[in-house]
């Protein structure tokens, strides 16, 4: 299962831009790149969530760090993906660094609270650039290019998002089977015992957080190009609270359940969008359903069960 | 003969352990025992006094420094990694003392380096046929083997015992007397036990702790014949 399930989940991703939808097709394929966009938020989520017990209520943030890169960069006439990319993944990991070295000081509800803080922080502070649109957002001029090679328009923001998505992916995998990610590991199930061993949870953790942080302002670049826009809704606590339930919903810890998660939320918003724009009165009874009877997520649905 | 060990004062309380022996402590419940054992493992901070391992001051050395520096311990309720296979518990100890962590492509899980000493470890103990079981479907006994395969792996100076044998049936507790009669070899061992049985059968040494007090410390023989902890102590559980 755990290799099957992420193998046509990708296959499926793959398979999108040649089925033909008619009319619909480019419809498609745009929400399909928005599944993949937040499966990548979800994933580095994940990371934390499943892999190291954290439960970051505050991720988004890094969503809205990664948009409002391509956005700066954007008003001051740069879209280098290159550019775009290491101004995004340096701020992303300065801000994992100095916020998860004070939330890491606290565990459990404290942690939360924290990482939630400190989303509020850059929810606002991305408000108040007012040369950037301030509360309304900021519409970009033109989207990123790999060396003025258009990467992130039309189905090559598909194929773009496809590989980064896959990249993440496996990328975290590694990460969770390496040394390091077995310490991680270990740190969620028994600190103490882990601490007694001779290992530093602080810094395990840390490292753990910009990692996660990085990987998800790329999501943020990505979020940023599909809708031509920056906002600081992107990192608002609802955002945060959307990611956290792809990653519970989809099962945390199992990476591909991320995935499954964050189609089923993105899929699911749209569909009940178009019937009413209450959907979230019947997400949120689907939502306490699915967490009653799939204890695994949806990712553990067919697994077995000891 | 060159002495190392730990030195504890707390509340007046100054212990040394030798290298190769078993310094066993005992006293009445809400002695103190496990206090002094989270004091010297570095999981309460002491007030005042020091902690020497070696020779070497580690009373302001947090939890995992400590245990750098070989300090090994078990916890009175059992603690293991309950997910991790019973193997990847022990690699895990292992790859605490082996090199760096901070490694990030390679997968752990087939790394020789870490398997073949925690097979080693889990074979000292007798637990190497579980190796592939997850440590939690492991009985109390096996848990308290796999602890010390876990603390062993690390190679440490000195291993700190909370009530290893708590909880263990009569078999089980034969079993562990004897695994840690013949760790002695490996590493210093401080004992909390009240099984006074083992205590008396394995100790070198043995401190009486009373109301956070040394009242007595000597070998078993002395501790058998003084009047004060029979009367503080072993009059209460005769």
């Amino acid at each position: 299962m755990n290799r099957l399930v992420p193998l046509l989940a990708f296959a499926a991703l793959a398979a999108v831009p040649f089925i033909p939808f008619g009319r619909e097709g480019g419809y498609v394929l745009l929400l399909v790149s928005r599944v993949m966009v937040f499966a990548l938020a979800a994933i580095s989520l994940d990371l934390l969530l499943g892999g190291g017990g954290m439960v970051s209520f505050g991720h988004a943030a890094y969503l809205a760090i990664g948009a409002y890169a391509v956005a700066i960069l954007d008003a001051n006439d740069v879209s280098e993906a290159w550019a775009v990319l290491a101004a995004a993944l340096g701020a992303a990991a300065l801000f994992a660094a100095g916020t998860g070295a004070v939330a890491l000081r606290t565990r459990g509800v404290n942690f939360i609270m924290i990482t939630l803080a400190f989303a509020q922080m850059v929810y606002f502070a991305a408000g108040s650039l007012a040369a950037y649109g301030g509360d309304d957002g900021y519409s970009l001029i033109a989207r990123t290019e790999l060396f003025g090679w258009p990467v992130l328009k039309g189905r090559g923001f598909y194929a773009t998002a496809f590989v980064l998505l896959l990249a993440g992916y496996l990328l975290c995998r590694m990460l969770v089977a390496s040394r390091f990610g077995r310490v991680l590991r270990a740190i969620r199930q028994n600190r103490q015992r882990v601490q007694a061993m001779g290992f530093n949870p602080f810094t395990v953790q840390l490292t753990a957080m910009v990692i996660a942080g990085m990987l998800c302002a790329v999501a943020g670049v990505l979020l940023a190009n599909l809708s031509e826009f920056a906002s600081p809704a992107y990192a608002t606590w609802q955002r945060s609270g959307d990611l956290l339930i792809m990653v519970i919903l989809g099962g945390a810890g199992s990476l591909h359940g991320a995935l499954l998660g964050a189609a089923f939320v993105v899929l699911l918003e749209e569909a009940l969008g178009r019937l009413t724009e209450h959907w979230r009165l019947i997400f949120g009874p689907l939502l306490v359903l699915s967490v009653l009877y799939f204890r695994g997520g949806l990712a553990g649905i067919g697994a077995k069960r000891d | 003969m060159k002495r190392y060990g730990a030195l504890l004062v707390t509340d007046s309380v100054d212990l040394a352990v030798l290298p190769g022996t078993i310094h066993a402590i005992i006293g009445p419940n809400g002695a103190g025992k496990t206090s002094l054992i989270h004091q010297i493992s570095g999981i309460v901070a002491s007030d005042a006094g020091r902690v020497l391992l070696a020779g070497r001051d580690i009373t302001h050395l947090p939890l995992h420094r400590r245990a750098r520096r070989g300090l090994a311990r078990g916890f009175q309720i059992t603690s293991v990694l309950p997910e991790f296979s019973v193997l990847e518990n022990v690699a895990l100890a292992v790859q605490a003392t082996a090199g760096s962590s901070f490694r990030f492509f390679r997968p752990a899980a087939t790394e020789a380096a870490l398997n073949q000493p925690a097979v080693a470890a889990l074979a000292r103990v007798g637990l190497e046929a579980r190796a592939a079981d997850p440590a939690r479907r492991l009985s109390h006994g096996e848990k308290r083997q796999l602890e010390l395969a876990i603390a062993l792996a690390a190679k440490p100076r000195v291993l700190l015992l909370d009530e290893p044998l708590a909880g263990a049936g009569p078999d089980e507790t034969a079993r562990l007397v004897a695994l840690l009669d013949s760790l002695r070899r490996d590493c210093a061992i401080v004992l909390v036990e009240h099984d006074m049985e083992a205590v008396f059968a394995l100790a070198d040494t043995i401190s009486v702790l009373a109301q956070g007090r040394l009242i007595a410390s000597g070998g078993p023989d002395a501790i058998r014949a003084d009047a004060g902890v029979r009367t503080a102590y072993l009059g209460e559980a005769a």
